[in-house]
């Protein structure tokens, strides 16, 4: 009987330890900035490049996460990356000539949406487009167009003399 | 030589196939074994799952440490000790906390299961019980088999939240990383597809070795020595399928 006894407490003890375990690692480790909302309205935006952003990338303003990417498309016709994001229904008076600007958490941190207030007096709503919008700064190009402005510059200093 | 070397590839081919078929009994007759025969199963849940806690823990918890010491000594040389948590949880999660804890399980309740079984052989149990029309497979084999696959994740997430929490004491308390940055860090960096990853992992390593535990023990020569060698064998076998399939899932995975 002792045995039995302990042989069921052991057991409930592993698997009690064991399914903690995994609803810590489920839910813990990951994710945490995760934005959750019950209540969204979707929003597009069209950037010339997006760079690396990805799905579920944060959108954010004034530095608080108020939403989250779920598509991003390329249009064949306009040839831009169309950027769909849902935006907490509570934040619903965010002016719609707000720019929208793919930028980068911290030197080699992940890519996010940057709202920047504008001055309307109209809100964003469902379905609705942001049209200013700044893509993504791509190290390489700017490196490139560094180079660039540095050679025709030489030149026409030669060309002076 | 050339004849030997042939017959050396038959003999691994009829091996496998039987150990294959055997795979497939026991997934055949397991879910009636579960249904009628849950005691046996929670029995030996109780014996290579919660008699493996101990060992588990404490192992976790060093391996974590260890991980934690190691991440934090070579990232400060960049300033960047604050990815500590990213590089443990990384690691523990994905790799070394389902491949450690199916060797430990190997050497801890695979032997057992080997042994076991191997010595019902050696003392002729396993044919008394066949005299009796009492199925070895269904008493003694498959509730085995279940205990051990279902332990085996379990242990594995024991392992795991140990080792994390192994590598925050010697990361945050001894060395100072900023608590909020260990974890923060780690919870951006880690998707839920890699903590399904590990446990993918755990749960086809706790098949794996269960199986051939149960397969050494039930196929051994029924010696002293036939024992000993089965148990042996069970652990070589166990961490070498192990660490194949772990190389191959990650490869398939990522």
């Amino acid at each position: 009987m002792q045995q039995t006894r302990t042989m069921e407490m052991g057991t409930g003890l592993f698997v009690l330890l064991g399914i903690l375990a995994l609803f810590f690692l489920t839910t813990q480790t990951t994710g945490s900035t995760d934005f959750e909302a019950a209540d969204t309205y979707t929003v597009t935006a069209r950037f010339q490049n997006v760079g690396s952003l990805k799905k579920r990338a944060p959108v954010s303003m004034a530095g608080v996460t108020i939403g989250r990417v779920t598509d991003i498309a390329f249009d064949p016709k306009s040839l831009e990356a169309v950027v769909t994001f849902v935006i907490d229904s509570r934040y619903n008076e965010i002016p719609d000539d707000s720019d929208a600007s793919i930028l980068t958490a911290g030197l080699l941190g992940s890519q996010y949406i940057g709202l920047q207030p504008g001055g309307s007096e109209t809100y964003l709503g469902d379905g609705s487009e942001i049209y200013m919008t700044q893509s993504a700064v791509i190290l390489e190009n700017l490196i490139g167009k560094f180079l660039l402005h540095g050679s025709p510059g030489s030149s026409s200093d030669e060309s002076g003399q | 030589m050339f004849r030997e070397l042939i017959e050396t590839f038959l003999r691994f081919l009829r091996t496998f196939g039987a150990m294959f078929l055997f795979f497939l009994r026991l997934l055949q007759y397991s879910p009636s074994v579960l249904v009628k025969r849950f005691s046996l199963v929670a029995y030996q849940v109780y014996n290579a799952g919660a008699l493996s806690i101990i060992i588990i823990m404490v192992s976790g918890l060093f391996v974590g440490g260890v991980l934690g010491l190691q991440a934090f000594s070579n990232l400060e040389r960049f300033n960047a000790e604050d990815a500590t948590g990213i590089l443990v949880g990384f690691a523990l999660i994905k790799e070394i906390g389902p491949v450690i804890t199916a060797l430990l399980f190997a050497g801890r309740a695979g032997t057992a299961l080997a042994s076991e079984i191997g010595l019902m052989k050696a003392t002729d149990q396993l044919s008394a019980m066949e005299m009796m029309a009492v199925d070895p497979m269904r008493y003694v084999a498959i509730p085995r088999f279940l205990g051990g696959a279902i332990s085996m994740p379990l242990l594995t997430a024991i392992f795991t939240t140990i080792g994390l929490l192994g590598a925050d004491l010697v990361a945050v308390e001894l060395m100072g990383v900023d608590v909020g940055s260990y974890w923060q860090q780690l919870q951006n960096a880690l998707d839920p597809k890699d903590v399904y990853e590990g446990i993918f992992k755990s749960v086809v390593f706790g098949l794996v070795a269960s199986l051939l535990a149960v397969w050494e023990g039930y196929n051994c020569v029924p010696t002293a020595e036939g024992v000993g060698r089965a148990t042996t064998r069970t652990v070589v076998i166990t961490a070498i399928v192990v660490l194949v399939f772990n190389f191959m899932i990650t490869a398939w995975i990522i």
